[in-house]
């Protein structure tokens, strides 16, 4: 613990250095990195899904030599189908989302952006790294497992998960998943426990909570969540494994057959218990997601708006509330699971409370841009573009917490459009946002902002061409998990739809090869950057870019203000940095 | 929100105002409540899995006439006495007093290896009794009683046994000389926590 203060580093090799090292700041790019290639195995699925429901029936002499099993004689098969459902679900939400907001960013920007030189423990840190590495590999071990990847879908719901028998992915598959969200909830505590302690205990002199970054309180709310919400998946997995292996039957009921017509032999279980269990995960998931990029966004809206952020406390405030109530609407995700229908109508309250704290965010998002004089650089757009998408599908989101309306809705794709604008593409583009913001911090230069501009146009059009439609596709009654819509006649027409949202993915995914471009080639390519090219306030700005081991110089900086004086009467610049310190005295 | 020179030497004054540690404490006691807390809801999900299995069961069977509860009262009092043990530990390592910490830090151990013991000689007579994760021969359409036992039990026999490896490490290093109250602080608080997640388990188990 006392290495923080030494300043005298001996120059580190090439493997200490970059790759087992222990600095947050490295740890955060592998975690971003390594987020990235989970992205791009998470989006290849979802083009095969959209292949498929653009396209049923089509024959892909092509696929079938790199998949022999899954294309089987040409034709995508049911059950890989359903595999490429769970694996693209999976690996977003966890390997994606959570890692590269959390993980990345959060192991990048706390220490920057509070005033230390390191994370609390670094050690754990990086522990935590490698044993999320482990996970990814494990999570991409399932798509190679005998039988194939799990069928259930991310939530993994019971029994179909509890019984290895149940089908072809169920068994190796299923177990390889269990094994992976395991260890990656342990690396996740790992970081938790880190963010934590560090955000609490190492902030800098002058940096009381009240003048930490939105980011920062984002950062430090989700880590909280993260540390009470993952257990009980933990739990929850390792009474599945017991079931799987051990021969308990704490998720199978009596009196189940497989699908070979052979009897089980569990009884007295309940798949609701994995019900209950996976959503009280589940939901603080969907924020342990949203939150940061939240905070995240209104860093970035505040400083190209170059206006102090609109209601710091409320911000503050509301995000705090939304991290209480996410704990008590679970119940939301189960409307149609036979609940009581008095249960069912609290949960819709506490589900529509959450709207209270959202609708308070959105305003002061748009309270901070009104009037303002905004530089619509590349990370702004896609800050803008998160408000966007978190508002039109946060409104769909309203019909399907309520839960008269949520019964007809919930099996189809309106479920689909509403949270991937919600809870993927709103995060996305402020993961996105973040990467340009802070690209010249990590690497010491400037990524390509006109294909910057074109890499946001086309996700922004595209993801509403997406879900958009997704939403009136859902409407009409396309079932969520459907693997031929022909099968249907009244989803004719949906079908040209479905030709129509694939070629938009398409596009989509096509848009972001010109972002990992432009990522990978500005990181030796790239105009170099001065210290502060953003003209931000934040501590990290301060310093070099990118910024030396123990990120400060000899003297830890002292913070004078807080983050948002943009714009300020009498100032020199449009901006003030948090350690300029203040000219007037208290008049009281 | 301009800033001012007396709100500056407020925060500064303010234990929250950064540059300290607003707890006073060490991170490695600050970390290991946040751990417990996590910890806590590991334990809570399967307390509330039980009751959730028991509350669908058709019956349950009377803890009493399947445990010999003398046995569980035993166990539990030789857990309780060394968490008592523990804080006396702790208690001497904070003041200096090297020897009497190790005495106190061994008889901690000595309270947990009893209560392994105990639940070792209890998990034995329940396997030899016929009851297995997924069979229970007295009430055989309540195969979850002794599942549930398994795992709870289980799960939290394993909490004492890296408690006791934590404990032995600890013992090991205060020998040497080489320790610190806090470091023997830390260690408490874990064993603390293992002794009040058995007070929930015993309570629910056994005695409801």
């Amino acid at each position: 613990m006392t290495t923080h203060d030494e300043h005298a580093h001996p120059e580190l090799g090439f493997w200490r250095k970059y790759i087992f090292s222990t600095d947050h700041k490295i740890i955060g790019i592998q975690y971003i990195i390594t987020a990235m290639a989970m992205a791009v195995v998470g989006g290849v699925l979802s083009m095969l899904m959209r292949l498929q429901l653009g396209w049923p029936g089509t024959l892909w002499p092509r696929l079938e030599e790199i998949f022999p099993v899954g294309f089987a004689g040409g034709a995508m098969a049911p059950e890989f189908y359903l595999s490429l459902v769970t694996m693209h679900g999976t690996i977003m939400v966890f390997f994606l989302f959570t890692a590269v907001l959390t993980g990345g960013f959060g192991n990048y920007l706390i220490p920057l952006q509070i005033g230390a030189r390191d994370m609390a423990f670094p050690l754990l840190n990086a522990l935590s790294y490698w044993t999320f590495l482990l996970s990814c590999i494990t999570i991409l071990g399932a798509l190679f497992a005998a039988g194939g990847a799990p069928l259930g879908g991310w939530t993994a719901y019971a029994p179909l998960s509890a019984l290895p028998e149940m089908g072809p992915g169920q068994g190796d598959g299923m177990t390889l998943w269990i094994l992976a969200i395991a260890l990656f909830t342990a690396s996740g505590l790992m970081g938790g426990l880190n963010y934590v302690t560090t955000l609490l205990t190492m902030r800098t002199k002058g940096m009381s909570m009240m003048r930490l970054p939105l980011t920062q309180w984002a950062l430090f709310i989700t880590a909280i969540l993260g540390t009470l919400a993952f257990p009980v998946l933990l739990a929850a997995g390792i009474l599945l494994t017991f079931d799987r292996i051990g021969g308990t039957s704490f998720f199978v009921p009596a009196g189940l057959f497989t699908a070979a017509g052979a009897a089980v032999e569990h009884s007295g279980g309940h798949p609701l218990l994995w019900q209950h269990l996976f959503w009280f995960f589940g939901h603080p998931e969907v924020y342990i997601v949203l939150l940061p990029a939240m905070g995240i966004a209104s860093d970035i809206l505040s400083t190209f708006a170059r206006k102090p952020i609109f209601s710091y406390k409320m911000m503050v405030y509301s995000m705090s509330a939304i991290a209480f109530l996410s704990f008590i609407v679970w119940g939301h995700h189960m409307f149609l699971s036979g609940m009581n229908p008095f249960l069912g109508s609290l949960f819709t309250l506490t589900t529509l409370l959450i709207a209270i704290p959202s609708a308070v965010k959105t305003f002061n998002w748009l309270g901070t841009i009104l009037g303002a004089r905004i530089q619509f650089t590349v990370p702004m757009l896609f800050a803008l573009g998160f408000v966007s998408t978190f508002i039109s599908g946060g409104l769909s989101g309203i019909f399907l917490g309520t839960s008269a309306s949520d019964i007809a809705m919930h099996d189809t794709y309106f479920v689909v459009g509403h949270f991937h604008l919600v809870m993927a593409v709103a995060p996305l583009f402020a993961a996105f946002a973040g990467v340009y913001f802070w690209f010249p911090k990590m690497f010491g230069r400037m990524m390509n902002m006109t294909a910057g501009k074109v890499h946001f146009w086309i996700s922004f059009v595209g993801v509403n061409c997406v879900f958009f439609s997704m939403h009136a596709a859902g409407v009409i009654g396309h079932l969520r998990r459907i693997y031929d819509p022909t099968q249907y006649a009244f989803l004719e027409p949906v079908y040209g739809m479905n030709q129509f949202i694939s070629i938009s993915a398409f596009v989509l995914g096509a848009a972001q090869i010109l972002f990992l471009v432009n990522f990978f080639a500005s990181i030796w390519l790239g105009p170099k950057a001065g210290v502060n090219p953003w003209n931000a306030t934040t501590l990290e700005w301060t310093v070099p870019s990118p910024p030396g081991h123990g990120n400060f110089g000899p003297e830890l900086p002292v913070v004078e203000r807080w983050a948002f004086d943009y714009s300020m009467p009498g100032a020199k610049e449009d901006f003030v940095m948090q350690t300029e310190a203040p000219t007037r005295v208290e008049s009281s | 929100m301009e800033a001012t020179v007396g709100e500056q030497e407020r925060i500064l004054a303010s234990p929250w105002g950064g540059g300290t540690n607003p707890f006073g404490t060490s991170w490695g006691k600050f970390m290991m409540w946040v751990f417990i807390v996590s910890d806590a809801l590991t334990f809570a999900g399967f307390i509330v899995a039980y009751g959730f299995m028991r509350s669908v069961a058709p019956a349950w069977p009377e803890p009493d006439e399947v445990f010999s509860m003398g046995l569980i009262t035993f166990m539990t009092f030789a857990l309780i006495s060394s968490s008592c043990v523990m804080a006396i530990a702790v208690g001497a390592a904070q003041q200096g007093r090297q020897s009497e910490a190790v005495k106190y830090l061994w008889l901690t151990i000595l309270g947990g290896t009893i209560f392994l013991g105990c639940q070792a000689y209890e998990w034995s007579h329940f396997i030899a009794d016929g009851y297995r994760p997924w069979l229970n021969p007295v009430m055989p359409e309540v195969p979850q009683f002794p599942a549930a036992f398994y795992v709870m039990t289980g799960f939290h026999g394993f909490h004492v046994f890296t408690g006791l490896v934590l404990l032995l490490y600890t013992v090991i290093r205060a020998h040497m000389g080489k320790y610190t109250g806090d470091r023997v602080e830390i260690a408490g608080l874990y064993w603390h926590f293992i002794d009040v997640v058995w007070v929930f388990i015993f309570a629910f188990f056994y005695l409801l």
